[in-house]
């Protein structure tokens, strides 16, 4: 039987300099999708077939990898992935999102800003921000091509004559050096200001849809709105019940059957480096009232 | 305190060691051979080497009791497999009419040069479930005769030498064929490019397909000129040695689909055809294949695009079920955080609309 043997961060040589060309393509266009031949990775599509195709090619043996889903490093998915490198390529993995040079990402960007030593790795699902207005590719690309971005506006326009205010909460589209209308990927749109002009470079890749796209550091990211109804980000009623946050993207748990809740930060790393630092919030209170942060 | 999503890691081995544990079953029953499988379950096989695009009758013997006999699940270990192996290059074209025939029929003569063979098919069995198989069961030895002479030509080059079917391409050992597993795809794609695709493409999505435009949906009038199950050689030319050398022989079904063309200004009206191709006896798959392979044939031959089965964007992009049952089933992985925000606004719109429903006068302004 063939007993299979793989390559440092599984990808052949030949492979990963294939997805390094298209790498190099996307960075030099910022936010213009780069057809690539995306190969059948062992986890099923739509699970970060992209990403990982994107984190294999730019790997080496020195990098620190951190990998989340969620905001979380603990999500069974990110796991699965932090395993899959820690296996094939052996790197040092981390959750610290100060300490890692890669950092792998599935619908969010981390709290704590990125510094220009780094790279954050997009998972993509649907890489065509158009792709919703207009099923067709060869139509979309068409679009792109002629900077031809009306029927976005438009979408954009209908839901302020319905709604009062634009009423996408994640996926929010941008548009990237003042040329290319991107799809951030599914973040919550809460995100979308940290891409903007970020000292990290920004890859995002699509494996089923074989995309890839870039926002290279210090690129302005300007997410799509009207002068009369400016972007808004998003923001929680509520401070972390942890770490008493007060500016981070926050989940909701459902914590008995009468519909309790409570709000926790979705960085699990942002959260607990608060906690370290003595932050409490209200479902954590220190054994001491006279806490550091008091 | 709140600890829900620890313990990932933990859950992930137990999952892995719970799986192993079902897939074997009850542990006084035998467990199943990968040649029982190969033996016993061969179209089931036959069907995972192909949509797995790896003729290895043993590794796709392995996939199907790995995946527990989730078809799917088993084209996908197959299909990760093929990914990490190394290419050598390309074979010589296969010659079907070479072919070592064991089941041939046509449907468009009854009879021709060298014959019908009907071979081993359900066709004509009784569907009666057979309470004999319930047991150990030793059927009698089939019944023999002479091998025909290798060359068996196609029913296609039959109607070929009268120019009453468009001709097959040309071969042409220089030009290059696509590979979609090594080039990204763009559309309009070529033929190779939509055949590659329909050859990896689920069976069940061409079958509905290929029904579809049996039903009006995109028609176009098909005859199975000819179906054939056998062998054929697979050369390779090594350049050091400067001739083709055997490789071995593998086992196809191909399907030459005869389709009414009414012919254009410049053009005689003549039969036109559709291709299917499949790894072992797939007979549905190559039909189907070859159904769909001439419905999206609509634009060379200057039909209207209108169904379905005639869209190559909309076919080849859904066509393939690893792809597909992969984003279908990545809605099984946390969403929360989309979630989370489509809930905020939610919310949002729902205050605002009963705020709105308390003040009737305003929300008129407001849609003014
Ligand atoms: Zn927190």
């Amino acid at each position: 039987m063939n007993a299979p043997t793989y390559n440092f961060a599984y990808l052949d040589e030949q492979t990963k300099r294939m997805i390094r060309r298209a790498i190099l393509k996307a960075i030099a266009i910022p936010g213009y999708q780069v057809p690539f031949a995306s190969r059948e990775m062992p986890m099923p599509y739509g699970w970060g077939t992209g990403g990982v195709q994107v984190t294999a090619a730019i790997l080496g043996t020195n990098d620190v990898l951190k990998v989340i889903d969620q905001g979380s490093d603990d999500t069974t998915n990110a796991i699965s992935i932090r395993k899959f490198f820690e296996k094939t390529a052996g790197v040092v993995t981390t959750t610290s999102t100060a300490d890692a040079t890669v950092i792998q990402t599935r619908h969010r960007i981390p709290e704590a800003p990125l510094h220009a030593q780094q790279v954050l790795v997009y998972q993509v699902p649907i890489p065509e921000p158009l792709r919703y207005l207009e099923p067709r590719e060869t139509e979309t690309r068409r679009m792109h091509a002629l900077g031809e971005y009306g029927l976005m506006h438009v979408k954009l326009y209908e839901d302020i004559a319905r709604f009062g205010h634009i009423a996408t909460a994640y996926a929010y589209p941008v548009k990237v050096n003042a040329r290319y209308v991107m799809d951030p990927s599914p973040t919550p749109k809460f995100d979308n200001p940290k891409m903007d002009n970020c000292p990290a470079l920004q890859l995002f890749g699509a494996g089923r849809e074989k995309r890839i796209y870039a926002i290279p550091p210090y690129t302005s990211v300007v997410s799509l709105d009207f002068e009369d109804h400016p972007f808004t980000r998003y923001k929680h009623d509520a401070c972390c019940a942890l770490c008493d946050s007060g500016d981070s993207y926050l989940d909701e748990i459902v914590t008995d059957n009468k519909g309790s809740r409570m709000f926790v930060c979705s960085d699990t790393d942002y959260c607990e480096t608060r906690q370290s630092q003595g932050h409490r919030g209200s479902e954590n209170a220190a054994p001491y009232a006279e806490s550091k942060h008091a | 305190m709140y600890v829900a999503v620890k313990g990932g890691e933990r859950a992930i081995e137990n999952a892995h060691r719970l799986l192993a544990h079902e897939r074997r079953g009850d542990r006084d029953v035998p467990e199943v051979s990968l040649a029982q499988i190969s033996g016993q379950l061969s179209l089931g096989v036959d069907r995972v080497m192909t949509e797995g695009s790896l003729y290895d009758r043993e590794l796709a013997a392995l996939a199907i009791k790995q995946a527990r006999g989730d078809m799917i699940e088993a084209i996908f270990l197959l299909r990760a497999f093929r990914a990490t192996l190394p290419r050598f290059g390309a074979s010589e074209p296969v010659d079907t009419s070479r072919m070592q025939v064991r089941r041939r029929i046509s449907s468009t003569f009854k009879d021709m040069p060298g014959g019908q063979i009907l071979g081993s098919t359900f066709d004509y069995t009784h569907r009666l479930l057979d309470p004999v198989l319930a047991g150990e069961s030793m059927p009698e030895a089939p019944a023999l005769a002479e091998a025909q002479p290798l060359a068996m030509p196609r029913v296609t080059d039959i109607l070929g030498r009268d120019g009453l079917i468009e001709s097959s391409p040309a071969e042409d050992a220089d030009q290059p064929v696509g590979d979609l597993t090594r080039d990204a795809l763009s559309f309009p794609a070529d033929r190779d490019l939509r055949l590659q695709n329909l050859a990896r493409a689920d069976e069940g999505f061409l079958l509905s397909l290929g029904y579809s435009s049996q039903r009006g949906y995109g028609r176009n009038h098909p005859f199975a000129g000819e179906i054939r199950l056998g062998e054929v050689e697979v050369e390779f030319m090594a350049e050091d040695v400067g001739f083709a050398v055997p490789l071995g022989a593998i086992t196809l079904t191909e399907c030459q689909m005869v389709n009414q063309f009414k012919g254009t200004d410049t053009e005689a009206p003549c039969f036109t055809r559709g291709y299917g191709l499949a790894f072992g006896q797939s007979e549905r798959k190559a039909m189907s294949m070859a159904l769909v392979d001439r419905a999206l044939r609509a634009r060379e031959l200057g039909e209207d695009v209108q169904a379905p089965a005639q869209d190559e964007e909309f076919v080849m992009s859904h066509s393939d079920n690893v792809q597909a049952t992969g984003f279908v089933e990545h809605l099984k992985l946390p969403h929360y955080v989309d979630f989370q925000s489509e809930l905020g606004l939610l919310r949002k719109l729902r205050k605002e609309f009963h705020e709105a429903m308390e003040t009737p006068s305003e929300m008129q302004e407001a849609a003014e």
